[in-house]
């Protein structure tokens, strides 16, 4: 579309075009260079700053806070799909007594923050006995809020198959719980594939909230040895990078695996087209409208 | 019920700075964000790639690596002295910025084709297209996705938590220095959020429906 | 095949990043001669936990890990440093174990009643105020040192001279901590001018910018900081309360308590104790009072 915006440029226009372009480069070197500049003029990058890369335990400690991250996400992750799953069956239901409090639950799940979540069961709950670790208080929020949006992810998903798809599932005499876990589910959950992803990403970037109730993840991490004065002078602006730069990556990732299996997809004549195409749009619309609450 | 009834006024005072807070950083974020979809949707190649690499970078950060940058990593660079305060509304505003122009560009490329082609053909600039053509309409499939991006801010909010910046997210502090019920409180704090959450939910499914009739 | 190459420049990274890695810290302070002479033939009558100890072999003591000068992680070796550090290391000697086979283990404040309770760590050092709460759950040696709620400034700030000075200006502290309380309850500086963040050292960086006038915690951490920072920071030296540091000991030891008490009060007729202080805190350039054992 954003092609269509505009003509393809004429000869005034490639030259404007290219001043505008000199303009863009311009004012986008000055500003990393300006930053680059205060990065020197405050010797954020001399050799005693930049030391701490060398270091054995300090690469060993970066490789267990990395591992503490993708731990907490793979754990987080799985609980939330098994999660999602159960209360997108649920939220569609044929018992009231059932769709009711699933939907309550949910909505309540997805309207409370997740950094309330996590001081509840860090700081709230060892009150009544109840106590948990950092890493299990990490694990638990990621699930309730993150299962939650996948629930309702899912349950788009569903209500965008043809409705063909359980009628035939019916026909063959498959209950209910067949119909849901053997037919719709899977063409679910691959029609909804790159939507799940994305949410997962999401997912991953929260487990930095975990710093808040003192979970030993990578940007703890980056704090404790961006602020060690007795070694290296706080280099917290080239530890900051760094983190940035895994984090950056490991979404990218995944981000990537999102699009390739999408391509896939695309190839796989199993997948079947939604019913009319208005309304798979407008419940893909509702999902990505879903996601979007918490993309953020 | 204690819990909220003793501390009333430290509530309403901490939800009032959420508020603020949200209010604040969601009109810039809008701002900035809207500019930043007109960038990736320029003809000039370079600022296309400046879009999407600002997009690229922020989607990609956790928000409290952007905080902790502009509280902990920001002020060794010497640049301008900023409050905490400040530091919160920045780091909100550019990280939201983000979603906010990738909700403004998917919502113009749901703009039918024609209507662009028609107005080149009437000889309207691209700015001016964009403005008084392109993204009128593409309001519309704006609305609900943007709202779910609002009401994402409103609970970012609570990220502040750890960075000096008083909010909702900080009751549970002042209640454990009084020696306050923690628990209770932070279950107040959660049903507040319900509160303020629930009717923008309410508001964006009725969008939703209505304007998803009318495409 | 971009999956391979992409798991092949991940493995070649992942290999650079382990392969050159320094060995040891940038610098390191040695003991203090003489104070870690380990003694033999030492009883405890009637003690479980040196029992316990006896047939373990070693000791395992609770330590802090973010405290410079006191009880602090060095990040490059993984070797723990500081005046609490010392003495849990004396103690050791004196007990009869080699304090090289010490296993320090970080408990974090909120835990450290449960750590002694469950028996996770023999003995904990790491400025644990001794007060009446606490000696309901756990038992105190010493005090080993006695603290004082202080400031930290910049060292050329000499308008800052004691708590009754600070109206008007930026105070930074712990977030949660007694000291934060004292200054707000007593109304040393108007509300909006304290900052709270989750640890000293990010309150540090923040007075170093500038971005705030003073920070305020026991003296002995501030100390810490103070010489960590070589001279940049100096700490205002009129305490407005009084901590008294013990070693904290699993309630009901009596046995060892006063172990523990004799090893303390030999420390400080002897001249190890102002041996230790002058290797760690002392060298923040300020002096200190030698603390009275209270055999309670």
């Amino acid at each position: 579309m954003s092609m269509v915006l505009f003509d393809v440029p004429g000869p005034k226009a490639r030259v404007r075009h290219k001043i505008l372009a000199v303009a863009g480069i311009a004012v986008a070197l000055a500003a990393v260079a300006y930053v680059v500049m205060r990065f020197i003029a405050t010797e954020q990058f001399t050799a005693r700053r930049l030391d701490w890369i060398n270091y054995k335990q300090i690469q060993l400690s970066l490789l267990e806070a990395i591992g503490n991250t993708l731990s907490a996400f793979a754990i987080g992750a799985v609980l939330a799909l098994v999660f999602g799953a159960l209360f997108a069956a649920a939220r569609l239901s044929d018992h009231a007594w059932v769709r009711t409090p699933a939907a309550v639950i949910v909505e309540i799940f997805r309207a409370i923050p997740l950094v309330i979540m996590m001081f509840f069961f860090y700081y709230g709950l060892p009150s009544t006995g109840i106590k948990m670790s950092a890493f299990t208080a990490v694990v638990v929020s990621l699930m309730l809020y993150n299962g939650s949006v996948l629930a309702e992810i899912f349950r788009a998903g569903i209500n965008s198959l043809p409705k063909g798809q359980s009628e035939a599932a019916y026909a063959l005499g498959m209950r209910k719980t067949q119909v849901m876990t053997f037919v719709l589910l899977p063409q679910a959950l691959r029609a909804m594939l790159p939507t799940i992803i994305s949410q997962l990403v999401v997912l991953l970037k929260d487990t930095a909230l975990g710093f808040l109730i003192t979970f030993e993840e990578l940007l703890r991490w980056g704090t404790l040895i961006g602020g060690d004065a007795v070694n290296f002078g706080r280099p917290m602006i080239s530890v900051m990078i760094v983190v940035a730069l895994i984090y950056i990556g490991m979404c990218l990732l995944l981000t990537w695996l999102a699009t390739y299996l999408e391509k896939r997809n695309r190839r796989n004549k199993k997948v079947i087209k939604t019913d009319n195409d208005d309304a798979g749009q407008v419940q893909l619309g509702n999902a990505s409208a879903a996601v979007g609450g918490v993309t953020v | 019920m204690s819990v909220l009834t003793n501390n009333l006024e430290l509530f309403l005072r901490l939800f009032g700075q959420t508020l603020q807070l949200f209010a604040i950083s969601a009109v810039l974020s809008l701002v900035l964000g809207t500019l930043l979809a007109a960038l990736r949707v320029s003809p000039v190649p370079v600022f296309r790639a400046i879009g999407a690499t600002y997009v690229t970078v922020l989607r990609n950060t956790p928000l409290t690596l952007v905080f902790v940058f502009f509280l902990f990593a920001y002020p060794l660079l010497e640049i301008l002295r900023i409050e905490p305060y400040t530091a919160a509304v920045v780091a909100l505003t550019l990280y939201t910025a983000a979603f906010v122009c990738e909700v403004v560009r998917s919502g113009i490329n749901t703009v039918p084709v024609g209507q662009a082609e028609a107005s080149r053909a009437l000889g309207l600039t691209f700015t001016q297209m964009l403005g008084n053509v392109v993204l009128p309409q593409a309001l519309r499939s704006v609305v609900p996705p943007m709202t779910s991006t609002m009401i994402a801010l409103l609970k970012n909010t609570t990220v502040a938590s750890g960075f000096a910046v008083p909010q909702a997210g900080s009751i549970r502090d002042a209640l454990s220095e009084q020696g306050d019920n923690v628990l209770f409180g932070l279950i107040w704090v959660a049903i507040g959020f319900v509160v303020l959450v629930m009717p923008l939910t309410y508001v964006q499914q009725v969008f939703e429906k209505r304007w998803s009739v009318a495409r | 095949m971009r999956v391979r190459t992409l798991a092949a420049v991940l493995l070649t990274g992942a290999l650079a990043l382990t392969a050159c890695g320094k060995e040891g810290g940038p610098g390191e302070t040695p003991a203090p001669a003489g104070v870690f002479d380990v003694a033999k033939d030492v009883k405890v009558e009637g003690s479980p936990t040196f029992e316990k100890i006896k047939t373990r072999g070693s000791l395992i003591v609770g330590v802090k890990e973010d405290q410079p000068g006191l009880g602090y992680k060095d990040p490059t070796t993984n070797k723990y440093s500081g005046f609490d550090i010392d003495i849990a290391r004396l103690v050791s000697a004196k007990l009869g174990f080699d304090p090289e086979k010490i296993q320090f283990k970080t408990i974090q404040s909120a835990a450290r009643e449960q750590a002694l309770i469950n028996g996770d760590v023999d003995y904990y050092v790491g400025t644990y105020t001794i007060n009446a709460g606490r000696k309901e759950k756990v038992a105190f040696a010493g005090p080993y040192f006695v603290a004082g709620q202080d400031l930290l400034v910049k060292k050329d700030d000499s308008s800052i001279t004691g708590p009754e000075t600070l109206k008007g200006k930026k105070v930074c502290s712990v977030t949660g901590s007694t000291p934060i309380k004292t200054i707000r309850e007593k109304g040393y500086t108007e509300p909006e001018n304290i900052q709270e963040f989750q640890g000293y050292s990010q309150c540090v960086t923040k007075l170093l910018n500038g971005e705030v006038d003073a920070v305020t915690t026991d003296d002995a951490i501030l100390k810490g900081y103070a010489s960590a920072e070589e001279g940049k920071l100096k700490v205002v030296g009129k305490t407005f309360s009084k901590e008294p540091y013990g070693i904290g000991l699993p309630k009901g030891d009596d046995a060892l308590r006063g172990k523990v008490n004799d090893i303390l009060q030999a420390a400080l007729d002897g001249g190890d104790w102002q041996k230790i202080y002058d290797g760690t805190l002392g060298k923040s350039g300020s002096s200190a009072q030698k603390p009275t054992i209270d055999r309670y």
